[in-house]
């Protein structure tokens, strides 16, 4: 858990840059690449959802809500006023990581389910403010009209290009939160997670570790929401309701939370399976989800990325 | 038509929070039940209420049973459903934590829902009032006397939970696994049963609301998770763990909710109930009846 192998960072690294090359020669995965940004914009999330939970041992059923306030921050600041979108991505991040402090602060040093149904109810209120402010957000019929993004006179205009500029974000916040594992913070939150009482008996402060982590996953999933905003050009409050916030759980849980990997393939394989294998399913997709949470909560507890070490575990014995 | 004054207006507000925050109430019970006994946080607690008001439905409209007998059938089949949950989602579980507990409920949750989808499908379903919908007058403002059913019941469920608690020797044991499993289990009590017990019984008191609401409210496969998470609202501002503060957190709730609808705004109808149970979880977790050292005591 505590060291990450940089060869498969690097295969990873490989794979995601030569991917669009390669769906463009196969036509059955011609509209792969825009998936993948949909996969890459909730690798976001869940990678700071995985630290949250996975490492720190706590539970946030509102990352919907901060990846609504970044799109919107950054919907309603770009095409309403103008403003340039990459200080207004920053807004988003900077007012996410001010309401998780406000919220999370007073909840974090309550024990596990008050956290739960805290974030699950604040998720409610921002999801209720979204559907109600029509003068801001356009109320449940959503806003369109955002601006795409461009650097530097260039533009990001076209799948691929905001494939890469996704990813690339994806990598940067997946070594910035390898680091963090590895660092004094990781092991304080570790140690948070297998004991609060042995923890704060060493001197680590749990409650200010656990505000630190909870800011982080709602400034990644902020950004997440600012990326999407601009990729899709038009947001409305059901894609930030809470059935998100617990298929993002379900991503974490499918994919392994105690393994930062685990972030990454859950929110593939969940992204793959919505837009493109449970369609046969149609509105019934709710059983599946449900399904598929129980099965891992009970019989893979560390996910799909905790099968090789299970598999380890069989051989020792 | 006499004219409604601010004094009556307020007044109907009242009733009307009060014959919500009866279901509210009962929903926090039936937090309660399991929680104290298991120190599990159910969410799918809301899902137990929307069964009870479709099954109900089924019953009553489909099969066109009388009341009397689709009433107990429908508390009984919930029931069954709890004791099922327990079975097939908490109990496999090999190393049970706070998280994995909190997400095998909410999937339990999602599945009962889903399910519930398929079967019902997305409109809601009304049911007959027990006795007509003849409005009451009572100094200006009116009742529904499905109202008072609703209130009754919860009376009604009140003395009976005090009496089986304080009175029967079952209640006495489930009381014993909820201050200490392991003496409890030391004495002889078979702690598995009781644990079956509570969930069996907290799933016929949200089985009992949803019975009662419906004819009020409606329901529809999808209302599991804002009753949840009112009645844990309710739970936490009476003081999570008293039934006599889950009753009353309920009450206040309801009351809450109405006087906000109707006086403030209509469209942040929900919001209001979260914003108190965001409130009491920032300023006073241990509630208004309850006591902060017996929470320090929990595992969980």
């Amino acid at each position: 858990m505590l060291r990450i192998n940089k060869l498969p960072i690097a295969i990873f690294l490989a794979v995601i840059i030569c991917f669009p090359w390669i769906a463009k020669h196969i036509p059955a995965f011609g509209n792969y690449p825009d998936l993948m940004v949909f996969a890459g914009i909730y690798c976001l999330i869940t990678i700071g959802l995985s630290l949250l939970m996975g490492y720190a041992g706590q539970i946030s059923l509102c990352q919907a809500a901060f990846y609504g306030i970044g799109a919107y921050v950054s919907g309603i600041l770009t095409a309403r006023y103008g403003m340039n979108p990459w200080l207004c991505m920053l807004l988003g991040m900077g007012i996410s990581a001010l309401v998780a402090l406000l919220v999370g602060a007073p909840s974090l040093k309550l024990k596990g389910h008050y956290l739960g149904m805290a974030t699950l109810a604040f998720g409610i209120i921002v999801f209720i403010i979204f559907n109600e402010e029509v003068e801001w957000t356009g109320g449940p019929d959503g806003m369109s009209g955002i601006p795409g993004l461009s650097l530097f006179g260039f533009q990001f205009d076209s799948v691929n290009k905001y494939y890469y500029l996704v990813w690339a974000f994806v990598f940067a916040a997946f070594i910035f939160s390898i680091n963090i594992i590895q660092s004094r913070t990781g092991r304080a939150l570790r140690a948070i997670h297998s004991s609060e009482t042995a923890a704060s008996a060493m001197g680590v402060n749990i409650s200010r570790f656990k505000i630190i982590v909870f800011i982080y996953g709602a400034v990644l999933a902020s950004l997440a929401g600012s990326l999407y905003a601009h990729y899709l050009n038009f947001i409305n409050p059901s894609t930030f309701d809470l059935f998100f916030s617990i298929k993002l759980l379900i991503m974490i849980a499918l994919g392994g939370m105690h393994q930062i990997w685990g972030a990454i393939i859950g929110a593939f394989l969940i992204t793959f399976l919505s837009y493109e294998w449970l369609h046969f399913f149609g509105e019934f997709e709710i059983i599946v989800y449900g399904g598929i949470l129980l099965l891992v909560t009970i019989f893979l507890p560390h996910g799909l990325a905790g099968i090789p070490g299970m598999i380890k575990g069989w051989f020792r014995n | 038509m006499e004219k409604i004054t601010f004094a009556t207006q307020l007044l109907q507000y009242f009733i009307t929070g009060l014959t919500i925050g009866s279901i509210y109430a009962m929903v926090a019970l039936g937090f309660i039940i399991i929680y104290n006994v298991t120190e599990i946080i159910n969410f799918a607690q809301g899902e137990f209420v929307v069964l009870g008001g479709l099954v109900m439905v089924v019953f009553t409209v489909s099969a066109g049973l009388p009341l009397v007998i689709a009433f107990p059938a429908t508390v009984v089949l919930v029931m069954l459903v709890g004791i099922l949950l327990h079975r097939l989602a908490i109990r496999p579980i090999r190393k049970p934590s706070v998280l994995t507990l909190i997400i095998a409920t909410i999937a339990a949750s999602i599945l009962m829902k889903g399910t519930a989808m398929v079967i019902w499908g997305k409109d809601p379903f009304d049911l007959q009032a027990f006795s007509g919908r003849d409005p009451i007058s009572f100094l200006g403002a009116i009742i529904q006397p499905q109202y008072l059913w609703v209130i009754g019941f919860l009376i009604l469920i009140t003395i009976s939970l005090s009496i089986f608690f304080n009175r029967t020797i079952i209640g006495k044991a489930m009381r014993a696994c909820a201050d200490n499993p392991d003496a409890a289990s030391l004495v002889g009590i078979n702690t598995t049963n009781m644990i079956l017990l509570s969930f069996a019984l907290s799933a016929a008191i949200g089985a009992i609301a949803g019975i009662i609401v419906t004819p009020i409210a409606l329901m529809e496969y999808d209302r599991g998770v804002s009753l949840a998470i009112k009645g844990f609202g309710a739970a936490i501002l009476g003081g999570l763990g008293s039934f006599p503060g889950a009753i009353l957190g309920g009450l206040i709730m309801g009351t809450i909710e109405s006087f906000g609808a109707g006086l403030i705004s209509s469209a942040y109808k929900d919001a209001f109930a979260l914003i108190v149970l965001l409130a009491v979880l920032f300023f006073k977790p241990s509630g208004l009846l309850g006591s902060a050292e017996i929470s320090k005591m929990k595992r969980f």
